[in-house]
C-alpha cells in the first residue's frame, strides 16, 4: 500500500470521565475515500477536530505528509493542506460565498498582510475563488451572504473553501447532512472524482453514499474503532451489524 | 460612475465639517473653529478605535491609553524643546522638538509600541475579559501619569506655545483646523483601504468567526495584533493633535472616561462604518456644546440618545441614513 498521507496512532481524548477517543489508529492513503461511520456520540466529530487541530488530544500521534503535526496549530495545518468541512457549518456569515472562498485563496498565497489593494477588484483572488465555487456547484450563489445560504449550500461552500486551499487531504464531517436527495446524489458524484485529487476522510450518516463511495470503512463506537475494512467486509461483520448497522436495517 | 448612498452621505459630512470654520469666521464666532477642530481630532481618534472595534470586533475599553500617550509625546517633546534639555533615555538622549511632523512621528511610534505590548497580552482573551484587561492597562497608564512628577503629575503639563508646521502659521485657529482636517482625511482614506484589503478581509472574518479563519490557514492572533497596533497608532496621533489644540496634557486624557467616549462616538455614528467615527464625533461635540450650555446634566441626555441608538438604530447615524453595510 502507498505511503499514508495522514496517519493517526493511538489517539486518546477524554472529556472528564467520558472517553471520546480511545486508542484510535487510522490512516488515509492517496486516492482513497476512507469513511468513518458510527452512531451519534461515537466521537467522529471529536476525532476530526483533533486531526484538524481545533482540539488537543490527550495522547497519541498525528502525522500528515510524513510530518508529525501534533504540536502545531490549526492554521498551520490548514496551510500544509488539511482542508475540512464542519458538521455544523462554520463560515464568515456576513461575507458572501465568494468572499469566504477568497479568504482561502489569499491564505494559500500567503498574502494576508497586504493592506492597500482592494480585494473585490483583484482577479488573482476572485478568479480562483470563482473556479472553486463553480466546481462545488455554487457559482450562481457566489454573491449571496453565507448566512443566507441553505444548510446544504453552506456545506457546498465549505467544500469550495477546501478546494481553494489546494488541500492535500480532505476531512469532511457529514457533508450530506441537510441536503435533499438530489443534492446528495450530485455531491456523491463529485466526491467520487475528488478522491483522485486528494484522499478524503469522510464522516457520513448517509449509508447509500458511504457504500457507493468508500474504499475503506472504519466503524467507531464509544470512541473505539471496532472494525476497519472494505465495504463488503464491514457489511458482513457481525459485531458491526450488532453495534451499528443492525439498528438501521 | 454611480456613487453609493453611503459615499454621498460621507461626502456631505466631510464637507459640512470643512465648512464650519469658514462659516464661523463669517459669523464672527471663532470659538466654533475650536469646536470643529475638536470634532476632527476626536473623529480621528475614533477612526483608530474603529479599526479594532468596528472591523476586528475588539471592544477595547482602553484606547485612552493611546490617546494619552500621544498627548504626552507631544507635551514632553515640546517641553524639552522649550527648556533646551535633551530627553534622556539612559542609553541615548534625544532633543525635544516643536515640529509637528516630528511630534506626530513620536506619538505614532509610542502609541504603536504601547499597543503592541497591551495587545500581545490582552488579545489572548476575548469578550468581557478583553474589555476588562484593556481597561486595566489603560488605568495603569493613568495612575502612572498621576504619580510621575517630572511631567506635571496630577496637574498635567502645559505646552507654552503651539508646535509648528513648516510653512504654516499654526497659531491661526483656521490653519490648525485645516491641519487636523487633513489628517482626518488621511485617516479616513487609510481606514477605507485597510477595510477593503486582504488584511481587512482577514480581520473582518476573524470578527465573524475565528475558527473559520484558522481553518483556512490564517492565524487570527497575528491579524488582530497588527490591527490593534495600527489602531493604537492612529489614536495616538489624534492624542498629539489634541494636546496641541488645548496646549495642555493631563492624566484625564488617559482616563476611562475618555475610552468610553471613543466607544460612544463609534456607536452613535455607526460601528465599522467608514464615517461612523466622524459622524459620532460631530454629534457628540455638538451635543456637548449645545446641551452643556443649557444644563450641567447634559451627559444624562447623551445617555438617553445612546440608549435610543442602541435600541432603535443599531447602525448608528450612518446606518440610519445609509442602510445596512454590504460586504460584496
Ligand atoms: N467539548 C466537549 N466537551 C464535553 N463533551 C464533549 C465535547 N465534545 C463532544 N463531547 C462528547 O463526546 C462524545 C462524542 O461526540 P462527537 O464527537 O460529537 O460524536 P459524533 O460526531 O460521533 O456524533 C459525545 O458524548 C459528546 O457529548
Ligand atoms: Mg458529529
Amino acid at each position: 500500500m502507498a505511503e499514508a498521507v495522514l496517519a493517526i496512532r493511538d489517539l486518546c481524548k477524554s472529556f472528564g470521565a467520558l472517553r471520546a477517543t480511545e486508542n484510535v489508529s487510522i490512516d488515509l492513503v492517496p486516492g482513497e475515500i476512507h469513511a468513518l461511520i458510527g452512531p451519534n456520540g461515537a466521537g467522529k466529530s471529536t476525532l476530526i477536530h483533533q486531526i484538524a487541530g481545533t482540539l488537543k488530544p490527550d495522547s497519541g500521534e498525528i502525522e500528515f505528509l510524513g510530518k508529525p503535526v501534533s504540536h502545531i496549530g490549526a492554521a498551520e495545518r490548514a496551510r500544509m493542506g488539511l482542508g475540512r468541512s464542519f458538521q455544523v457549518s462554520s463560515l464568515a456569515p456576513e461575507f458572501s460565498a465568494l468572499r469566504n472562498v477568497m479568504l482561502a485563496v489569499q491564505s494559500r498565497q500567503g498574502t494576508s498582510f497586504r493592506f492597500f489593494k482592494p480585494v473585490m477588484r483583484d482577479a488573482t483572488l476572485v478568479e480562483p475563488a470563482m473556479a472553486a465555487l463553480e466546481r462545488a456547484g455554487l457559482k450562481d450563489r457566489a454573491r449571496v451572504a453565507a448566512a443566507e445560504l441553505s444548510h446544504g449550500e453552506r456545506r457546498q461552500l465549505e467544500i469550495a473553501i477546501a478546494l481553494a486551499l489546494g488541500s492535500r487531504a480532505f476531512l469532511l464531517d457529514e457533508p450530506m447532512a441537510g441536503m435533499g436527495p438530489e443534492g446528495s446524489k450530485t455531491l456523491t458524484g463529485f466526491l467520487d472524482g475528488l478522491r483522485r485529487e486528494a484522499p478524503i476522510l469522510l464522516v457520513e450518516h448517509d449509508m447509500d453514499a458511504v457504500f457507493a463511495l468508500a474504499d475503506r470503512i472504519s466503524v467507531l463506537v464509544y470512541g473505539r474503532v471496532i472494525a476497519t475494512g472494505t465495504v463488503d467486509e464491514i457489511r458482513s461483520d457481525p459485531e458491526v451489524r450488532r453495534a451499528y448497522l443492525g439498528g438501521a436495517e | 460612475m454611480t456613487i453609493s448612498r453611503e459615499t454621498a452621505i460621507n461626502l456631505v459630512l466631510a464637507l459640512l465639517l470643512l465648512a464650519v470654520p469658514f462659516i464661523a469666521m463669517q459669523l464672527g464666532k471663532p470659538f466654533y473653529v475650536t469646536l470643529a477642530t475638536r470634532m476632527a481630532i476626536l473623529g480621528l481618534a475614533a477612526i483608530g478605535l474603529n479599526i479594532a472595534l468596528g472591523l476586528g470586533g475588539l471592544v477595547s475599553f482602553g484606547h485612552a491609553a493611546f490617546f494619552g500617550i500621544g498627548g504626552y509625546a507631544a507635551g514632553i517633546l515640546a517641553s524639552h524643546a522649550f527648556s533646551g534639555q535633551p530627553l534622556d533615555f539612559g542609553l541615548f538622549a534625544v532633543p525635544g522638538s516643536k515640529l509637528m511632523p516630528v511630534i506626530w512621528a513620536a506619538a505614532i511610534l509610542a502609541g504603536g509600541l504601547l499597543a503592541a505590548a497591551i495587545g500581545s497580552i490582552s488579545l489572548r482573551t476575548s469578550g468581557v475579559y478583553f474589555i476588562m484587561i484593556t481597561l486595566a492597562f489603560a488605568q495603569m497608564t493613568y495612575y502612572f501619569a498621576i504619580s510621575w512628577p517630572a511631567y506635571g503629575g496630577e496637574d498635567g503639563l502645559s505646552i507654552t506655545i503651539r508646535s509648528t508646521f513648516p510653512g504654516v502659521n499654526t497659531l491661526v485657529p483656521q490653519n490648525y483646523f485645516l491641519i487636523c482636517y487633513a489628517l482626518l482625511v488621511v485617516g479616513l482614506v487609510l481606514f477605507a483601504l485597510l477595510r477593503d484589503s486582504r488584511f481587512g478581509a482577514a480581520l473582518q472574518a476573524s470578527r465573524q468567526n475565528e475558527v473559520r479563519v484558522a481553518s483556512v490557514g490564517i492565524a487570527p492572533f497575528r491579524i488582530k495584533l497588527v490591527a490593534f497596533v495600527i489602531s493604537g497608532m492612529i489614536t495616538a496621533l489624534a492624542g498629539a493633535l489634541y494636546a496641541d489644540l488645548n496646549r495642555f496634557v493631563s492624566p484625564s486624557m488617559l482616563s476611562w472616561h475618555m475610552s468610553g467616549e471613543f466607544i460612544v462616538l463609534i456607536i452613535l455614528g455607526g460601528v465599522g462604518r467608514l464615517c461612523g467615527p466622524l459622524a459620532g464625533a460631530m454629534l457628540f461635540v455638538m451635543f456637548e456644546y449645545i446641551l452643556g450650555g443649557l444644563t450641567e446634566r447634559w451627559q444624562f441626555f447623551l445617555g438617553l440618545l445612546l440608549l435610543g441608538v442602541v435600541l432603535f438604530a443599531r447602525g448608528g447615524l450612518i446606518g440610519l441614513l445609509a442602510g445596512r453595510a454590504r460586504h460584496g
